[in-house]
């Protein structure tokens, strides 16, 4: 609770307090190639949001200029209210970014890092209560270069949130993860989210994992945003047909339909009791998403 | 730049320097470099400097001690900014508030202290091989501006060439040049044994002058003035002017190539890093 109180005092006068992210029009391109054709998107306080998109459709350059580490080519961007372009220290205080380690500080012990990039905030997490949180507390001893890849993801999302942000940047977080790390890492960005009200956005190309941690996935394909909403609001979105299997006088039944409810009401009224072990499906996120990715680089 | 600011960066170059002195192949890459010098003084122990009756081995320890600064201040600093640029440690420096400040404090801490120690390995057990050696409180007064201002002179040049080499093997070329000044910067010999354009060469860069300057610190008074002058004002001249050079150039490159840090830069590294050692 205690990063939202620092996001209410230094953001109180900036217009849309609530809007932690707003996205108009952005561009990026690199010479001739046109990595970000416009892309539009907010993201509100205590959100949780997933940038899901094949690898190249602009996911890293997006969070990158949003993160103050890239220059974009155009377009209106705020974040916290302040242009990244323009960010001073403060504002990059109140930002957390999780970033993929490799060999950095290979020498530390991980305790003895934490309260170091921890002195840099004005009101960092105590030591023992991140490790605690990230599930370290048994490593707080160990030289860095000696943890595996799984303790070593959770101790950068330790130093992402070691100053309290209130908003957090993930970027590609579980690449490379075996799927028990990946269900680990899952359970403590849920943890994460529950003790504060930090506004997360991540990327991926995993739509398990978008399913499984954002309350709204923002699909990126070819430059653009071309679908938002939650997991069950995508699949509405596509006009998907879904798929009904019943069963009657013994026999069984598959058909696909664009009105399911209006499929099964006829259905009944032909039918009636003789009706039995009806089930109606869905398109899943993932037939919507192949779906819209693949109309996206159509349309190109 | 805050106080608190200041502290924070000692204390990272005091954890690092702690860290450095305490793992054993890093201890060995320290000495390498003053152990051979050693071995090196014992051979020339009896020739004499000429135009006077100081051993060449009492001249060459201490004129190396330029040498060392050299390579433990220039281009370990090179080395550090290209090596933790490949490693992801600058772009961590960069997603916390003031953490290049912090770094770049922590660098010169680490950087500094490691230097001297480089130099304390090969002067201590080389003032028990050669004669002829001073200290007393002028050696003292002379160190005290001299070695601050010679690092000073040293680091910002460091930063700026570790700015503009992409990775660590590239980097590592620095050597070469740094090599071919040491041989005309009369750390062996003095360089009056050289063709006159060459020494001019010789005495455009730090070294040179380092080596003077701590010549007139470690030798005796009454030496030829034109290997331990007295005065050293033009010592302190040219050195001055490397660091305001330096500390001029320094921040603005060192700005830009921060600025361009990213993730994917990082990553691109990295899949090139292991692509070479596959």
């Amino acid at each position: 609770m205690t990063g939202s109180v620092l996001a209410a005092g230094a953001a109180a006068d900036t217009p849309g307090v609530d809007r932690v992210i707003e996205v108009r029009d952005l561009r990026m391109r690199y010479g001739d190639r046109e990595v970000l054709a416009g892309v539009d998107f907010t993201a509100s306080t205590g959100e949780v949001v997933a940038l899901l998109g094949p690898n190249g459709a602009g996911k890293s350059t997006t969070i990158e200029i949003l993160e103050g580490f890239r220059l974009r080519s155009g377009g209106h961007v705020r974040v916290l209210g302040v242009d990244p372009a323009d960010g001073d220290e403060l504002w990059r205080s109140r930002l957390g970014v999780v970033l993929q380690s490799w060999r950095d500080h290979g020498k530390w012990r991980v305790g003895e890092l934490l309260r170091h990039l921890g002195s840099y905030y004005a009101r960092p997490w105590p030591v023992a209560e991140l490790l605690d949180l990230v599930g370290l507390t048994e490593s707080a001893g160990a030289v860095i270069a000696r943890l595996s890849g799984g303790q070593r993801r959770r101790l950068d999302v330790a130093i992402g949130i070691v100053g309290r942000p209130d908003l957090l940047f993930l970027d590609e977080p579980t690449v490379g993860f075996d799927p028990e790390a990946r269900r680990d890492f899952h359970d403590l960005i849920h943890r994460l989210t529950d003790v504060d009200s930090a506004t997360v956005l991540l990327t991926t190309h995993d739509l398990d994992e978008a399913e499984k941690l954002a309350d709204r996935i923002l699909i990126l394909a070819t430059g653009r945003i071309v679908a938002s909403g939650s997991a069950d609001e995508l699949s509405r979105q596509v006009a998907g047909e879904s798929e009904v299997r019943w069963s009657r006088d013994g026999e069984r039944f598959v058909h696909a339909a664009a009105d399911a409810t209006g499929f099964v009401r006829d259905l009944f009224r032909q039918h009636g009791e003789s009706i039995g072990d009806l089930e109606v499906r869905r398109a899943s996120l993932e037939e919507t998403y192949m779906r819209l990715v693949r109309d996206a680089e159509g349309a190109r | 730049m805050s106080g608190r600011l200041i502290r924070i960066g000692v204390a990272r170059g005091l954890i690092e320097m702690r860290q450095t002195m305490t793992t054993p192949s890093d201890l060995i890459g320290y000495a390498f470099s003053p152990v051979l010098l050693v071995e090196l003084l014992y051979l020339i122990r009896d020739e004499k400097v000429p135009g006077s009756d100081l051993s060449l081995g009492a001249y060459s320890l201490v004129s190396s001690m330029a040498m060392l600064l050299v390579i433990g201040a220039l281009l370990a600093m090179a080395q550090y900014l290209t090596m933790d640029r490949e490693d992801g440690t600058l772009l961590r420096a960069k997603a916390v508030p003031n953490g290049m400040v912090g770094y770049l404090i922590g660098r010169i801490v680490l950087v500094a202290g490691t230097s001297v120690f480089t130099c304390a390995v090969a002067l201590i057990p080389g003032a028990f091989l050669v004669d002829g050696l001073r200290f007393d409180l002028g050696t003292v007064l002379t160190l005290l501006w001299l070695v601050p201002l010679g690092l000073l002179a040293l680091m910002p040049v460091g930063a700026v060439l570790g700015s503009f080499f992409e990775s660590v093997r590239t980097g590592s070329l620095l050597m070469l040049p740094v090599l071919a000044i040491t041989g005309i910067s009369g750390v062996f010999y003095p360089i009056s044994a050289l063709p006159g354009w060459l020494q001019g060469v010789g005495q455009s860069f730090p070294m040179y002058w380092l080596g003077l300057g701590l010549r007139s610190a470690f030798l005796p008074v009454s030496g030829p003035a034109t290997l331990w002058p007295a005065a050293l004002w033009p010592a302190a001249g040219v050195l001055a002017l490397w660091a305001v050079a330096g500390l001029a150039l320094a921040p603005g490159v060192l700005r830009r190539m921060a600025r361009r840090e990213s993730g994917s830069l990082v990553a691109a590294r990295r899949e090139r890093a292991l692509a070479r050692t596959v």
